[in-house]
């Protein structure tokens, strides 16, 4: 008998006395009811306890913020389908090599992303409540590879992706596509239980909202 | 060990691995409770988690609603678990991956040594996972000729100080920081000499020692947390990135995972993904996770692998009281909570899962009759403070009970002859059964004193009662019982059931 049939027939012997299926009571939180203002400011809030460095910004301003930041980067990478208006404010010498763009077509080696410094992105939606930033492989995310190899993420958080709490920010996507769930910088608290920030993911998260 | 079967397998069929200990618990407690260093470490890291999870879980208002939600969904998973199995597997295959199953550890090592074996590669960086720590992966693959990698940094540590896990979130719990530091400067190459026991610097030097073997890895080895059926999702919870690296970053990706962790419908994890971070870190969301289903073209690993793992998880659901042992989402909640853990640590249970739940789940899964595991049951006061901080609900006082039964049981049908235990339940049957009969043996009392001599400490009970003294020391029994006591103070009514005098009145105390 394969180890399949035979771990299966196992399964339905243990089973023997037909347990009932139970009703799922799910009277837990479906939805928050936080109008976009307070949804920003818990975000904030969540943030900022991970140490992650937020600020919250007019859309119009979001280029000046990426510019900004990435002032003291040698190097960054973008994934193809990032909108090119982010980029507005950075200064863009094609011949200086600073700008590395990233898609699954024509993907940066592991080695080359070591090498660079900082990596921006949008975000597919947010969690207010946790503080959660989920990203979804679309174009403007890109590959899972450029969201960790590089120090430095810098990720653009739309206030209309917000949402207040968790089930409302799963049902609003498509749990197939490859999924990084982002909640601060890496951290650990694997030394007497006290978390500490910085690990093998990047170690500087930068979270620009805009509104 | 396989075994060769002819026809229907007899049931139920144990799990092997590092599931025994080697010794009983109250050996191995013995000589833990001595280790002051460990007592310590312990009380500070295990009192640090409980103030955090008790702060994250009272921020929301329907804990209490999701615990609900995540019991009965588990429920459902066990109720369903052919039928989800092959769902699963239909789904997991259908998006390119590939599917193994595993009757016991070493089917599974064999399993995992033959899919590295195959890439032509000789190391494999690890995500820590449960499952592979029971079925002695490492060691396996070791003498293989293969180099498995921990890179988590609880896991470094052990592995760096050719230790044992204590502890099922943070295997390292035993050791404080500075303990931390001295391994590094021992066993890590290139360690800066000058490194320091701020956390912060110690996890900078793992970074520093490991992002090579990160940048260049083939081949990853993980578990997983959550499995959803209706997709064939898979989920990996973690912090530090170490998780996200070797999920990412290779060519292969071989995942080993208990049948018991499939979940129905993706709906599910938001239940899940709101008591796990807060019961295991007390965090409102733990910093990484990773979800994944079968192969995505051009992002992350191509060949995909999953090793699905028996190892005495059926048996475990063949008893009927102690299935929903399998509903555990690895928290540590309990272990955390617990008083007999935070005084003996991990290690003292023998098996990779310590704590409340390792002294249900390992008797479950290797069957209680396995020597060792027999005492787990009693390895606890059965004060409740796990089934109380546990998401899932997981009812382990009573489990344990039931197992205590079952040992006796099978105990008692081992040896035809009664035990020291049934005489001493029947001798206390006869004496508490009659109030005059207890009374008659009361009066032993002043014996007892006796026995204790000057320092008023029994240190020494004889036969199975020794058990209780192997640890601590018995107070003289007291010149007088509380009966006699109580009759002298009232003098008037009997003891042996004349009516009790009227003390009720509040506004006398
Ligand atoms: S038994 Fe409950 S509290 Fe203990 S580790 Fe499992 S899920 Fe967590």
């Amino acid at each position: 008998m394969s180890a399949r049939d035979e771990i299966l027939g196992r399964v339905r012997a243990a089973l023997k006395d037909s347990p009932q299926v139970p009703q799922v009571p799910r009277g837990y939180r479906a939805t928050s009811a936080l109008d976009e203002e307070a949804l920003i400011e818990l975000l904030v809030d969540r943030l900022v306890d991970y140490k992650a460095q937020v600020t919250v910004v007019d859309t119009a301003e979001v280029p000046t913020r990426i510019a900004a930041l990435l002032a003291g980067a040698q190097s960054y990478v973008v994934p193809a389908g990032l909108d090119t208006g982010w980029l507005a404010g950075v200064e863009y010498e094609p011949a200086d090599g600073r700008r590395h763009l990233d898609s699954a077509d024509t993907p940066l080696t592991v080695a080359e992303l070591d090498g660079i410094d900082a990596v921006v992105t949008g975000s597919a939606v947010a969690v207010a409540e946790t503080g959660t930033i989920i990203l979804d492989g679309s174009p403007s995310q890109g590959r899972r590879a450029i969201s960790l190899v590089p120090d430095h993420h810098i990720c653009v958080v739309k206030a209309t992706d917000i949402a207040g709490i968790l089930p409302e920010a799963l049902r609003r996507i498509d749990g197939t596509r490859p999924l990084t769930m982002i909640s601060g910088p890496s951290a650990t608290s694997d030394i007497e239980l006290e978390r500490v920030e910085g690990v093998h993911g990047p170690r500087k998260l930068d979270v620009i909202i805009a509104r | 060990m396989s075994q060769t079967f002819l026809g229907m397998p007899s049931l139920p069929v144990f799990g092997t691995g590092n599931l025994h200990a080697s010794e009983s618990f109250p050996k191995a407690a013995h000589r833990e409770l001595g280790n002051a260093q460990l007592r310590a470490n312990l009380g500070h890291a295990t009192h640090t988690i409980r103030d955090k999870r008790l702060q994250v879980v009272s921020e929301l208002p329907d804990w209490e609603q999701l615990r609900d939600a995540g019991s009965a969904i588990k429920e459902s998973v066990m109720a369903r678990l052919p039928e989800l199995l092959e769902q699963f597997e239909k789904n997991f295959t259908a998006r390119g991956g590939v599917i193994h199953w595993a009757r016991d550890a070493d089917e599974a090592n064999e399993i995992v040594a033959g899919l590295i074996r195959e890439t032509g590669e000789t190391e494999a960086v690890k995500v820590k996972s449960m499952a592979t720590q029971e079925i002695g992966l490492n060691e396996y693959l070791e003498e293989q000729g293969i180099t498995a990698l921990e890179t988590d940094l609880a896991e470094l540590i052990v592995q760096l100080d050719h230790d044992k896990p204590s502890h099922i979130l943070v295997p390292a719990i035993h050791k404080n920081r500075s303990q931390v530091r001295d391994i590094f400067l021992r066993e890590m190459p290139g360690a800066d000499p000058a490194l320091t026991d701020d956390p912060a610097k110690l996890a900078a030097a793992a970074r520093t020692h490991l992002r090579r073997k990160f940048l260049t890895a083939k081949v990853a080895v993980s578990g997983a947390n959550f499995a959803l059926a209706d997709s064939g999702t898979l989920a990996v919870v973690e912090s530090e990135g170490n998780g996200r690296m070797c999920l990412t970053l290779p060519e292969t990706l071989i995942t080993v995972m208990g049948i018991e962790k499939l979940l129905p419908t993706w709906q599910d994890l938001e239940v899940f993904m709101q008591l796990l971070p807060r019961s295991s870190t007390g965090e409102r969301m733990n910093p990484y996770t990773s979800l994944w289903t079968g192969v995505t073209e051009g992002d992350g690993p191509q060949n995909m692998h999953l090793v699905l793992l028996d190892n005495g998880r059926s048996a475990a659901l063949a008893d009927e009281m102690g299935r929903s042992a399998l509903h555990c989402i690895r928290c540590s909640a309990c272990m955390n909570v617990c008083p007999v853990y935070e005084r003996t640590g991990g290690h003292a249970y023998g098996s990779t899962y310590p704590g409340p739940i390792g002294a249900i789940l390992s008797p479950l899964m290797t069957g209680i009759q396995a020597e060792e595991n027999s005492s787990l049951p009693y390895a606890s006061s059965l004060c409740g403070a796990c089934y109380d901080a546990c998401p899932v609900k997981i009812n382990i006082p009573d489990i344990l009970v039931h197992l205590r039964g079952v040992d006796v049981d099978s105990k008692r049908g081992k040896k035809k002859i009664p035990t020291q235990m049934d005489a001493g339940m029947k001798a206390a049957s006869w004496a508490l059964s009659s109030g005059k009969r207890l009374g008659l043996l009361e009066k032993g009392l002043p014996l007892g004193r006796l026995a204790a001599g000057p320092d008023k400490k029994i240190t020494k009970l004889p036969g199975i009662a020794a058990g209780w003294t192997q640890s601590r020391d018995i107070p003289a029994p007291p010149p007088q019982s509380f009966r006699t006591w109580w009759a002298n103070e009232h003098r008037g009514p009997d003891p042996e059931g004349g009516p009790m005098p009227s003390h009720n009145k509040g506004d006398q105390q």
